[in-house]
């Protein structure tokens, strides 16, 4: 293929996707945008998959030829902050389990987009909730389980799906970590002790490769490659820990290593909030209603509003699960945060803009504001009602779905 | 007619603590909050009144209290039946090992802890009465409990005894592919009826060799606990509660009850929206599952939460469990919350938690709704139990309350927290009250 048939290519495909973004006014009774107070009746236009305008219906006009698409309650596309959708199939066969890689305890170097199945039933599944961005990925369950990435639940293909495909590194500390009879890590201590262990490593090779003289340099490794850009902050370490003693190994080998960190899980983090508030990591907190056995047993669904109380950023998501049912639905994890003490504005800024910002995506979405990719979630009623339907959802200026959930 | 053998344990318990446990040795009345009485239209700003673990009234304001009563302000609040979780697993019940694929002699009543958390925690989501099954395992995995979430000592005090004596509890069953493994256990789905055929028919031979035997002893087939279990099968005094998702399964389920006769539940029914008037040709019920999601087997791939409005639709009758640990017992009302979501009406659902499941246990006379005689169990709820916004603050049970949102211990239970899996604590004669011991 010719450099000038690609080219030919690309302006069709360039075509094809404004063709398909049409453009689009949003009216809703409440618009949440989550860049200042609810508006009522408010106006959101959409033009060429980014947001135009959004303001009341008296100061944005409507272009005759836009499609008119009427709600209640309309949010920004909500955001997972971590999950396995896509990863963890929906059918639970081997087969279509592509988070987790048992053959070592720590494989920084397997990427996220090479596993990840964007047309798992499950992306659509939590889509028709509103769901329009995954932080998805290498899952719990092993020491370093691979990298995560960050993407759209747009059915279309992965490309234009795909807003950062090498998100985070995942970690996992505590009983969560370890491996099967007699191989390492047998418990939490070893645990911390192979991750120094490998982070020295990997200041070595870096080290190493910093020299001029190219015959000194270590031949290319995947695997420190992964763990420089963890050493040099450019990827953070998604720490998924439980226990309080665990959590406070993180927190030691985060200062050892000067690394970049979210913690993740932290069903003890009430036991040690002024610890984590002074390390000042963001956490993504486990499920509101995460079963309460093993390591998180003392998990409780009260959680999320003292970690705003104690001003420490979190946002919220659906995280992994084993067996029935496969996925939890990141908006019905903020609607029980917002019954046990978060407000409502918290509950679903910890699903949109503070979400946003703890991924580093909220220069294109979170939340309804000019120039943002038109990420939209449509509700017939309050989003955090049982009851209340998903009427439409926007993705990238794209209607993907109509039919009340 | 049942009767509670609990009722001494709670006179007892009055009498040796003081009025904390007391199940209305004096009247209580309830004023002012509204009441989903279930069997009959919901009243606004009612009046309840609980005497010795019975309801003995139910009306609109101005219905007479009797003299003497506590009466309690409780304007603004909603009182409903206390919930009916027909399948569950709290308490860490167990049945049948991995020797045989068929164990009806095992009981569920051997191996509950009746101070396990999660019994505590259910308490915390309104629920009264639970089916507390043994897994799924197996063809069949063994004998269920019918029990009252009470805080008791063992588990005789949870117990739902008939006036024969018999303990109120079914037999678990189940078919598709979670009791499909080595042998001596099925390898497929048709090898799965044979073998459950085979001992239903065993059972109907040590049945007439028994009724043939007209008391006759040196006739009389040798005891056989598992068969002795089949035959009150047969004979429709043990409802057969059936593990079952995919649309094929569940009509298997059907067809061997039709050939036994025998009383069935359908549980989970995944698929139940493809063959809703299947269903509802068989005459039997249907307990389903909202889960927050499809998948994590291949046979929940199709579960959804129209299933309710489906069966509602085609006239089933339609209650709703938790399988806890499957979903959590504190949220067993967003499992109504979510069949309306898709469908359900509002009645039905609401009936579904309570009628409806309690009619599948055979206790539709004792519980499930709120009318004079039936028993004082019933939960009072900040608003409406369909919203994420509504809380339980005190559940009921025979007039006891067992829990309460404004007590330390048991507020634990409902959010979580430090120490929220402990076991309840023992109570100790002596060493501090009841209320500190639970």
């Amino acid at each position: 293929m010719n450099k000038f048939t690609l080219h030919l290519m690309a302006v069709v495909i360039a075509i094809t996707s404004i063709a398909r973004a049409e453009e689009i006014a949003v009216q809703g009774e409440t618009v949440h945008t989550m860049a200042g107070e609810p508006i009522r009746n408010g106006v959101v236009l959409i033009r060429d998959g980014k947001i135009a305008s959004v303001g009341s219906s008296n100061s944005v006009k409507i272009p005759a030829a836009a499609r008119v698409l009427k709600a209640k309650v309309v949010t920004p596309g909500l955001i997972d902050a971590h999950t396995v959708v896509g990863f963890s199939g929906i059918l639970n066969q081997p087969q279509d389990q592509e988070q987790l890689e048992k053959s070592a305890p720590i494989q920084p170097e397997l990427r996220a987009i090479d596993a990840y199945n964007g047309r798992d039933p499950l992306v659509d599944y939590v889509r028709r909730f509103g769901v329009t961005t995954i932080h998805t990925g290498h899952g719990p369950g092993a020491l370093i389980s691979g990298q995560t990435m960050i993407v759209k639940t747009h059915p279309a293909n992965l490309e234009q799906s795909i807003v950062n495909p090498a998100a985070m590194i995942a970690t996992t500390l505590g009983s969560g970590a370890v491996a099967e009879k007699n191989k390492a890590p047998g418990n939490a201590s070893k645990a911390v002790a192979m991750l120094r262990a490998e982070f020295i490593k990997t200041q070595e090779y870096v080290r190493k490769g910093a020299t001029n003289d190219v015959d000194k340099r270590p031949a290319r490794d995947l695997h420190l490659e992964a763990l420089a850009r963890v050493l040099d902050g450019k990827q953070p370490l998604l720490i998924t820990v439980q226990r309080h003693q665990d959590i406070l190994a993180a927190l030691r080998l985060a200062a050892e290593f000067k690394l970049k960190v979210v913690l993740d899980g932290v069903a003890d983090a009430p036991l040690v909030l002024s610890e984590m508030k002074k390390s000042g990591f963001p956490v993504f907190l486990h499920p509101t209603m995460y079963r309460a056995s093993g390591e998180t047993e003392n998990l409780s669904l009260e959680t999320a509003s003292k970690l705003r109380k104690a001003g420490i950023p979190f946002a919220l998501q659906s995280g992994f699960e084993s067996y029935v049912p496969k996925t939890r639905v990141v908006l019905f994890e903020a609607a029980v945060a917002a019954a046990n003490g978060l407000s409502q504005q918290e509950a679903l800024a910890a699903i949109t803009i503070d979400a946003a910002r703890l991924l580093g995506i909220h220069e294109r979405t979170g939340s309804i504001e000019n120039g943002k990719d038109a990420d939209l979630a449509l509700y017939d009623g309050d989003p955090f009602e049982y009851a209340t339907h998903c009427t439409t959802v926007i993705v990238n200026g794209v209607v993907t779905d109509t039919q009340p959930h | 007619m049942l009767r509670f053998r609990f009722a001494l344990i709670l006179w007892l318990a009055a009498f040796s603590f003081g009025a904390g446990v007391s199940a209305q040795e004096t009247p209580l009345a309830l004023t002012g909050a509204q009441l989903i009485t279930i069997s009959g239209e919901t009243i606004e700003q009612g009046v309840l009144v609980v005497h010795r673990g019975k309801i003995v009234a139910v009306g609109p304001r101005g219905t007479a209290i009797p003299a003497g009563a506590t009466v309690r302000d409780a304007t603004g609040k909603v009182i409903m039946p206390g919930l009916v979780d027909t399948h569950s697993h709290i308490g860490s019940p167990a049945g049948g090992d991995q020797s045989a694929p068929i164990q009806p002699d095992t009981r569920v009543l051997d191996a509950i802890d009746v101070r396990d958390a999660s019994i505590q925690k259910a308490q915390a989501g309104g629920i009264t009465t639970a089916n507390i099954m043994p897994g799924s395992g197996h063809l069949i995995s063994g004998q269920t409990l019918y029990l009252k979430l009470r805080d008791g000592n063992s588990i005789d005090d949870l117990l739902i005894t008939n006036k024969t004596g018999r303990v109120a509890g079914g037999l678990k069953m189940a078919n598709g592919t979670n009791s499909r493994k080595d042998p001596p256990f099925p390898g497929t789905r048709a090898k799965s009826a044979a073998l459950v055929r085979e001992k239903f028919v065993a059972a109907q031979d040590y049945r007439d060799k028994i009724a043939r035997a007209k008391g006759d002893v040196t006739k009389l087939p040798a005891r056989d606990l598992a068969l002795e279990t089949l035959v009150e099968v047969l004979d429709g005094q043990r409802v057969v509660h059936h593990h079952t998702h995919r649309h094929d399964d569940i009509l298997t389920v059907l067809r061997l009850q039709k050939e036994f006769g025998f009383r069935v539940v359908l549980h989970h029914v995944s698929d139940a929206w493809k063959v809703p008037d299947e269903i509802a040709a068989a005459k039997v019920p249907c307990s389903i599952i909202l889960l927050d999601s499809p998948g994590g087997k291949i046979e929940a791939r199709d579960v959804d939460w129209k299933s309710g409005a489906a069966l509602e639709k085609a006239g089933v009758n339609v209650g709703f469990h938790t399988d806890d640990p499957v979903t959590d017992s504190r949220l067993f009302l967003r499992s109504a919350a979510f069949a309306v979501r898709a469908g359900m009406t509002r009645a039905g659902a609401l009936r579904g938690l309570t009628l409806a499941g309690a009619g599948m246990l055979d206790l539709q006379d004792h519980i499930g709704s709120l009318e004079a005689g039936k028993d004082a169990d019933f939960v009072l709820l900040s608003g409406d139990p369909l919203s994420v916004y509504s809380h339980v603050i005190e559940t009921w049970i025979d007039g006891v309350k067992v829990f309460d949102r404004e007590n330390e211990k048991d507020r634990l239970w409902a959010t979580g927290g430090y120490g929220a899996g402990n076991p309840r604590a023992a109570h100790l004669c002596c060493f501090g009250t009841w209320e500190e011991a639970r």
